[in-house]
This record gives C-alpha cells, structure tokens and sequence, in this order.
C-alpha cells in the first residue's frame, strides 16, 4: 500500500487519493496542432524508477498533487502541490 | 475403544470436559484440545480422503502446514470445508466430519482410484480430455467444455454451504511502530527488548496461546512471558496469523475472534481482517518440519516429529506405542527421549553414519538406516528399512507409528511477499532469507538458527537493527550463524525403491508423487513454474509448506543440477487461507457500496414510486397505479407528459458552482460550443470533449452573475467532471481565476415537463410574472421565490422536448417543494414520472444520454456537429480532427423504427445489412422504447454512414443473445417535434 504525504492532510493511504497520470507533460495551447496534441497525450516513457505524476486526493482536500515515485519499490521522494503557487506558499510554511 | 491419552502429560485443562461429533460420532475432549489432538486422543487414525486417489489420510502435523487432516466444520449455513483439524480449537458441541470420501472416510467407493492411480498422473485430465484427434477436429474447446463440468465435480475437497453466510466480518486497522510476527523466544525478545526501547508494538501469533513451538516442550510455562509482555504495554494478537506483506510496511492480519467458541455472541464478528500500518516488520514465524518421500509414506499414523512431540507434550496424547522415527538431523533425538519416557518403543533410523549423539540409552538407533516402504493401507502395519547405501529388502520392523524428520524448512513466506528471493544454504539443507532494502528482519529458526539462545540473541539483535534503521539508535550488532545442530544434516529426501509400484508421496493433499514429478521432467516441463503448475505441487491449501523442498530436491536430481540451480517458486499471499467473508468484511448486501439518496426519496416512495438504482444513486423507476406493470406505467406517465404536465426528481445530476472572474473564459474552453456571449440569466446546452476529441459529458450551464455559473453534469459523470476542472486548474491553467465547487447535494431539483407545465408553475411561484414566456423564454433561468418564501432557481430547460422547467431549491425545501408542485399538477391531472418514462421522453426526441455517450462516440458521431464552435480553440479542438475520427464509415447517430410496427427489439442488437449478418454488423441499437406518442417500439442506436446511407434500405436487427431477428428502417433520431415547437412554446 502507497502512503502519500499530503501537503495538506499529512500522511494518507493511497485509497484516499486517485492516480492522475504523467506530470512532466506541457500541454500545448488549445490552438496548438494535432502533432503537438498527438505527442502530449499519446505519447508516455516507460519509466523505471522514479517518477513524477500527478495524484488527485480526492477524498480529501480536492488538491492536485506531484508525487515522485519509484515504479520498483513505490518509495517516494517528494509531495508537492501541483499549483506552482501554492508550491511556494508550501515552502515558504515550512 | 481405547484412549491414547497419557496422565501428567499436557497443558489441557482436564476439568474441563468437550464433547464434540466427528461423522456423526460423539467424542469426548479437554479444554486446550485441537480438534486433531482430540481425534487423536479417541484413537482415530483416518481423518479425510486423499485429491485424487481417495486414500486414507491422517494427521501429519500440529499446526499450520497440515495437508492430511482437513475436515468441514458446522452444518447448513455455517458449514466450512477444508478447515485444518490441527489448528482448529475444540469446543464444547463442535460438528466436524471428513471430506472428499463417500459413504464415509473410512470406506469410501472412491479409494478404487487408487487402483487406477496409472491413469491419473499428473496432467491426466488435460491429456485425456483435451486435445485428442479425431474428436476433437472440427469441435474447438467443445470437448473440454463438455467434460469439464464432471471433472469440476469429481475434484476438490470439501464443498461449501451455497448458503449466504450468516456471520459478521469486520475490517479493523491499526498503526505500530514495530509490528512482530511469531511469539516464539526471537519474537518474545525482540518484542521486549523493543518496548523497552520505547517502541509501540504489536505482537501477532496464530496459535491460541503464545509460546511458539516451546509449546510442545514438557516443562514450558508461558504465563510469565505473557504477563512480562503486557506489562510493557505490547498488543499481544493471538488466533491472529500474520497472512501478508505489503509495500509500506504494511501487514494483513486475520484474526479468528469466535472460531474457537461454541455459542459466539452475535454482537462481535467472527473474523477481522486488519490492516497494519507499522514502521518496521520482525518476522519470527519459525520454521516448519519437512517429510522424506518414500513409498506408502501417506498410511495414517505417519506424522512429524515435531507433531508427536506437540501432542505429547501439550495435549498429553501418546500418538504410538512401537514408533519409528526417520531422520537426517539431530532434532529429533529430544523427542525420542521423551516419547519412550512416556511409554513408548522408539527406534531411531538416522541416516547418518558418522556422528555422535549423547542419549540415555532408552531407545534404539540404527545409524546408516533409511525406512523405504510402510506396510498397511488404513494404518501401518510395518515398516521396511534398509541400509542407506543400496536400497535392499532386509528388514522390517513391527510398528503402529513412523515420524519423519526430513530437515526444517525456515519460513521464509511473507519475506517472498516483497519479492525476495531466499538463498539455499548447503549447510542447512535449507533456504535462508535473504537482506532486504525494505524494513523488515529475519528473526529466530525463520533465519535458519535452530537453538533457543541463538533465536533470543536474533531476536535482540533484530530490534537493533529496527531501532538503527528508524534512526533511533546506531548500535552495533549481530546475528547468530544459522544452523545450531552438533552433528550436520545428511541432506535427505526421498528413499527409492524401485522394485515397487507403490506410490511415494511428495505433496500429500495434492496426491503428487515421486513419479509425477519425474514425468513432468520426462515431458519438458522443468522449469519450477511449470512443474508447479502441471502436477500441482505446492497449489493445495497448505502450499507446499512441507513437500516444496522434495519436488525441487527431485528436480534438481533429474536435471544434474544443484537446487538453487532449479530455483524455488514465490510464495505469495496468503500465508495460510483467508476466508472471502474476511475480506469483503461489512461490504456485503446493502453496504456492498455506497448508497445515495435525494432529499425527496421518501417523499418519492410515500406516492408509491418503485426505486432503481443508477450509479450510486436511487432513483424513481416508475409510480405504478394499482395492478400497472412497469410498462403500463411508464407509457402512461409519458402520455401524460405529453398531454399535460409530469414531475420527475432529477436531483441525482451532477450540480457544479463556478465562480470567479475568469469563469466565462473556463467555461469557454473547456465546452465545445460557445459560451463568451451567454447572457446574465441565460443557460445553455454544452459538450465537453476528452483531450482526444472524444465526448466527455454534456449537461447545461445557467449564468446566474457575472462571474457565476451553475453548472449540471450527467449523474453518472458528476465525479468525474469535478475531478477534471479541478485539474485543469491546478495543473495546466494556474492563471485562471476561478473556483470549482461541488453543490450536489445542497440543492434538489425537480422538472417540470408538459404543456401544462407553466400554469403549475404559475400556481407555485410568488410571482406568476416570472414565469411567463418573455420573462422566462427558453434557456432563461431565474431566482426567485416559490409561496412559502423559498428561495429557487428556475431554468426553462427541455430534455423531454416538451415546455419544460427545472426547479432546484436548497436540499432541505425539497419535501414542500414537491408537495407544492404536486398538488397543483393533479390539478392539470398530472402525474409522477420517473426514470423510464423519462427513457422513453427523450428517446423519442432524440436526446443523447450516457448509454450513446460511452467514450467512443465523438461530437459528429453523435449528430451534434452544430454543438463544435469554429470560431476558438477549446478542449479536444484540435483532436476531434484527427483522421480516425474523420473516417466516412464512423457510426453515426439515428432513430430506428421496426420495420413491421408490431415487432419489439432490445437494446444491445447488432444492425447488419440484409444478406450479410455476421460478426459487428454494421451499428447497434443502444437505447431502446415504446413510444407511447407514435403507437410503436423506437430505438436510437449508431449505424455506419448515418441516416444518408441507409434511409431507403431494409436492415436487420441481430440480437443472438435473445435468439431474435427483426427488419429495421433507419429513421431521423428526431422521431418527434423535429422543429421543437413544443419546447419554445
């Protein structure tokens, strides 16, 4: 069982929270071409090791989260808000 | 019959007397007994019938490993097969009989089998009944199928009740920071020297008492430990077995809380299943005793060593009077004191030559002697030994008992649960745990350490190792070398004979022999997986706890190779069975998952509506009158819609707010068509499209301010439509200025649908002029009062195509609100409506819901082409266009008709042109109804092309499922009001 440690709840089962997806992507603008759409959603690495991706607590506090996981041994490094706002107000409260 | 229990032996409480009923039998026993020992103690050697063979079979063990003496517990509705005799507790009136034997385990019609054992060999069935030409030409599978269902009946062991169980299971959780499994001297040590440290700490065994295997040593008290222990504040767990390890330190127990109580108060569960969340695992489970292969070493009265010195001296039974004991080790020699001081004639056969052993001369030994064939079908009669170096017939010797030592197998299982591989230790004959990164550590015999003081020293030193990695402490440590024996083990396991075609038995329960395994090597299949899965060795309840070692030693042989050459199978969860009624815990019937209702639901059943579930959600279905069917009902309730006026609880749709000043420009991108010119108290129809250009979900949009919306969804997509604008926001527009919030259940809304929907209304709100057809035109939303000053919002929104309105109030309103609504519909003598007439409202309209919206369809497909905005960019803009989405033949949506007006079809048939019906067809029909306004079964469905293809041409409808056929024409989806007069009205 993965134990995600929300910024804002604290430590949570992974029960609570559902898997977004792949967090490096940069969605290209809505007027971007097909190509461009074609490579950011259809197009993922294999990692192995870790990885950034998005999880939703969504039972909890409803926020968007960047978890860095291992794909081996699901430990992982780092929580963070995904709002790159609310990414500093994180750090500036720690 | 005579009893073979000893006086002075025993921790049984023999004031305390059970009686219980083996096959229909009474019995008596102690307080303290298993069911195995009580057994035992009454002289009852055969307990089951093999797998396979149906050969007598007895008790082989004391604990966890049994694979002989597997019995069904209870009766009716509480009636549990396969249940271990020598884990499960006697008690007072306790039902038990034996399994897989007809009439009766003692003579069963069954044991023929064992005569036939050439024919049943592993893979017997699938070389049999699979596969065999001439038959099989032409048939497919046809024959296996055909078999099958005899060879399901003829296999497994016992059977289960069929009944719903009426016991209670429970899901608990808990946190430690050091969670021990086993309380055996490494788990006692290390539990104690943790809580010294300070630590919380669990301590979990799955016997009743704690103690471990010191349990079956004559002179062990364990009150002292156990009152040690609870004075450091440890949670003891016993009848708990620690069944697997997960990531995160997490650990799944089963606690048996009532399986040992004759009359269990109804108020508690009978089993929990707890998940721990601990810091650092101990593993302390110990290690189990192996058998040897060699033939007839199934008769009843064969057993371990360890087994007869547990019943000895915790149950206080004598399980021989002339014993054998069959070593390679010096483990067994403490027993074989203590069961000829118990009365006992015990000879030691060790196949050792070389080696010293200090005794008191009370027993035999023949050093350099193996047994090689038990004489006896029901018990033993004899037993043949020989020499160890050529296997000759030379000598039997008389007697009713034969113990096996094999050598110890450490269990290394819930350390296989993470994926470590355990080591072969030569030395040992065993496997070792390896190191793991994780936090977990190998303590006491399941390390390979096979004296008590080496096992305490682990265990110590395991805490210390838990307290360094935790970061508590840096102290250095170490643990004892494995192994603790004077003499070292001869590896042995298995005695051939080869003058005989008896049957040498590796997995008992499975009926696996010598033999299988080496035909599984004869016929290529030699990796361990594939010899697991084709003799099934290891696959019965016991999971290879005792015979895994042999099966690879055997192939190991065959193969030239060393045994971790062959490799060991993983060990995977559960350790021991967990029952299904554990793990669904309280999640059954009604509590399977969630149940949703609207604020009106009682209102909704007290005017008699029959409920249906839709998602989580209870909704109406339809209000019947009287002696109506559910298709009476519901073509009434659409012709009174259509005539007059209906009411229908659509409350379950998905109710967003949105707000902040940058709504408009979300809502913009994220809706297909057009929102930047939506006026203040205006709504609008939108579609939301995946990023791959797909439908998402449609609902409507009602700009109540400038900078807020109120926004519904489909019910069954309401999650998911928050989920995604949450993260859109967070993740890709952070610029954005706006706020999602979920307001499902703080409003209940209800429509209003017919032509005489106004004036009802009219009847309702405080100021009729709010609604009149200037104030409040089609897609006009407004707030306002309903009499009794509530406070609503109105929208004129159609999904039946009829002048229509939705009128949400705050959730606590909902009950005045439709008593109001309803007293003056019946005024207009209106009805109730629920979700079929619904159904059948917007088929016949052509309206799109999730059954046509099922992740495939894009916005073309489903005829709303006008929906797409050409002039902005938005969500699945630049996907939409893609080229399988732009393919000719894309199925399209239409209306069909039958083609004779009198024939029904069903949802689910598949379109296919006239002389070509095979496989997907052409379309399918999705959603299916009477249409109660044009006389006549309709359906919406997709067909590919659309309806300028196919409009002039005779289809047909294949519904094999149902065995039917029709002729269909392809119609306009816009079976009704094409123009929408109604709705504008």
């Amino acid at each position: 069982m993965i134990r995600i440690n929300c910024p804002y709840c604290g430590e949570r089962d992974h029960s609570e929270f559902s898997y977004g997806g792949d967090a490096t992507i940069n969605y290209p603008s809505l007027d971007a071409s097909e190509k461009e759409w074609t490579q950011a959603i259809f197009f993922r690495k294999n990692i192995k090791g870790f990885q950034f991706e998005t999880w939703h607590h969504s039972n909890g506090c409803r926020m968007w989260l960047v978890v860095e996981r291992s794909t081996v041994t699901h430990e992982i490094k780092s929580v963070k808000p995904c709002h790159p706002d609310l990414q500093k107000v994180v750090e500036n409260n720690k | 019959m005579k009893t073979r229990r000893i006086d002075n032996y025993g921790k049984i409480n023999r004031d305390k007397i059970l009686s219980f009923r083996w096959d229909k039998k009474s019995y008596k026993g102690f307080e303290g007994d298993t069911l195995a020992s009580a057994l035992l103690a009454n002289n009852i050697g055969i307990v089951g019938r093999s797998f396979k063979y149906h050969r007598p079979r007895g008790i082989f063990s004391s604990g966890v490993e049994e694979s002989g003496a597997l019995v069904t517990i209870g009766s009716k509705d509480r009636r549990d097969p396969n249940v271990r005799a020598t884990t499960q507790e006697l008690y007072n009136g306790l039902e038990a009989s034996g399994q897989n034997a007809f009439p009766n385990v003692n003579f069963d019609l069954a044991g023929i089998n064992n005569y036939l054992g050439r024919f049943f060999a592993a893979g017997f069935y699938y070389k049999t009944f699979m596969g065999i030409p001439p038959l099989e030409w032409g048939k497919g599978t046809a024959i296996w199928m055909f078999f099958e269902k005899f060879i399901r009946k003829a296999a497994g062991m016992g059977s289960a009740s069929g009944l719903p169980d009426p016991d209670a299971y429970e899901h608990a959780h808990d946190f430690c920071d050091l969670i021990v499994v086993g309380s055996g001297p490494a788990g006692v040590a290390a539990a104690i020297e943790a809580a010294e440290k300070k630590l919380d700490v669990i301590l979990v065994e799955q016997d009743s008492l704690i103690g471990g295997n010191q349990l079956a040593e004559n002179d062990f008290d364990n009150s002292q430990i156990k009152n040690q222990l609870e004075n450091l504040g440890i949670k003891i767990m016993t009848r708990t077995t620690a069944f697997g390890l997960y990531d995160n330190c997490v650990v799944g127990l089963l606690e048996r809380v009532t399986d040992h109580i004759s009359a269990p108060n109804v108020n508690i569960p009978r089993q929990r299943f707890w998940t721990i969340r601990a810091k650092h695992i101990i593993v302390g489970a110990g290690a189990i005793e192996r058998h040897i292969a060699f033939n007839n070493n199934d008769i009843p009265g064969v057993m371990t060593v360890n087994a007869s010195k547990h019943y000895l001296n915790r149950y206080g039974v004598l399980t021989g009077k002339r014993i054998v004991i069959a070593t390679n080790n010096d483990s067994v020699y403490e027993t074989a004191h203590q069961l000829s001081e118990a009365g006992a004639n015990v000879t030691v056969l060790d196949s050792r030559t070389n080696f010293e052993i200090e005794t008191n001369k009370s027993f035999e030994i023949r050093k350099g002697y193996v047994p090689y064939n038990i004489n006896g079908s029901k018990k033993i009669d004899s037993l043949d030994i020989s020499k160890i170096e050529i296997i000759n017939k030379s000598e039997t010797i008389n007697c009713d008992q034969v113990l096996l030592s094999g050598g110890w197998s450490p269990a290394v299982h819930l350390l296989s649960h993470r994926g470590v591989k355990p080591k072969w230790d030569y030395n040992n004959a065993c496997f070792l745990p390896s190191d793991t990164k994780e936090n977990i550590t190998m303590v006491g015999s399941s390390r390979g350490l096979w004296n008590k003081n080496d096992c305490i020293a682990s265990g110590i030193a395991g805490t210390t190792d838990a307290l360094n990695r935790l970061g508590i402490s840096k102290t250095n440590y170490f643990f004892p070398k494995p192994g603790g024996w004077k003499n070292p083990i001869q590896p042995l396991y298995e005695v051939k004979y080869k003058k005989s075609r008896s049957k040498s038995f590796v997995d008992y329960q499975h009926d696996v022999t010598t033999d299988d395994v080496r035909l599984a090597h004869r016929e290529g299949f030699i990796s361990v997986e594939h010899l697991k899965r084709y003799t099934t060795l290891g696959m019965a309840n016991d999971q290879g706890k005792m015979g895994n070692i042999i099966g690879l030693s055997l192939m190991a042989e065959l193969l030239n190779k060393e045994i971790p050459e062959v490799g060991t199978t993983v060990f995977r969860p559960p350790y021991t069975p967990v029952s299904i009624g554990a793990l669904s815990g309280r999640n059954v019937g009604k509590h399977f998952r969630p149940l949703r209702v609207t604020p009106m639901h009682q209102w909704n059943i007290d005017h008699g509506a029959k409920m249906i579930e839709v998602g989580l959600y209870q909704r109406p279905w339809y209000y019947p009158k009287e002696n109506e069917t559910l298709s009476d009902s519901y073509i009434r309730e659409a012709s009174t819609v259509r005539k007059t006026v209906g009411i229908c609880d659509v409350t379950s749709l998905g109710k967003i707010a949105i707000q902040g000043p940058d709504s408009t420009e979300f809502l913009n991108r994220i809706y297909s068509n057009g929102f930047s010119k939506l006026q203040v108290g205006r709504a609008r129809y939108g579609i939301m499209l995946r990023d791959d250009g797909i439908v998402m979900d449609d609902g409507t949009s009602w700009r109540l301010a400038e900078n807020e919306y109120f926004m519904t969804t489909s019910t069954g997509e309401a999650a998911k439509v928050l989920s995604w604008l949450e993260e859109l926001l967070q993740t890709r527009w952070t610029d954005l200025n706006v706020n999602v919030t979920s307001v499902s259940e703080q409003w209940a809304g209800v429509s209003v649908a017919g032509p005489k929907s106004r004036e009802v209304l009219n009847n309702c709100v405080d100021d009729s002029l709010v609604v009149t057809n200037n104030n409040l035109p089609f897609m006009g939303v407004t707030s306002t009062f309903l009499k009794g000053n509530i406070p609503c919002r109105i929208a004129r929104i159609s999904f039946s195509g009829e002048l229509a309105f939705e009128v949400y109030v705050k959730s606590d309103f909902a009950n005045t609100m439709m008593d109001l609504l309803w007293v003056n519909a019946k005024k207009y003598d209106g009805c109730l409506y629920g979700l079929e007439a619904l159904g059948a409202l917007r088929v016949e309209k052509g309206h799109v819901t999730a059954a046509e919206l099922d992740g495939r369809v894009t916005i073309d497909d489903a005829g709303l082409s006008k929906m797409a905005s050409t002039k902005k960019s938005y969500i699945g803009s630049a996907m939409r266009k893609r080229g399988v989405l732009k393919n000719n033949d894309r199925e399209i949506l239409v209306g069909f008709f039958p083609t004779n007006l009198k024939e029904t079809f069903n949802a689910g048939t598949i379109v296919c042109e006239k002389n070509n019906i095979k496989g997907q067809g052409i379309g399918r029909i999705t959603s299916v109804t009477y249409s109660p306004e044009l006389g006549h079964w309709i359906g919406l469905g997709f067909v590919k092309g659309g309806l300028d293809k196919w409009k002039d041409t005779n289809l047909v409808g294949a519904d094999p499922v149902r065995n039917k056929q029709m002729n269909l024409k392809v119609v306009s989806p816009h079976m009704i009001d094409p123009k929408g007069e109604r709705m504008y009205a």
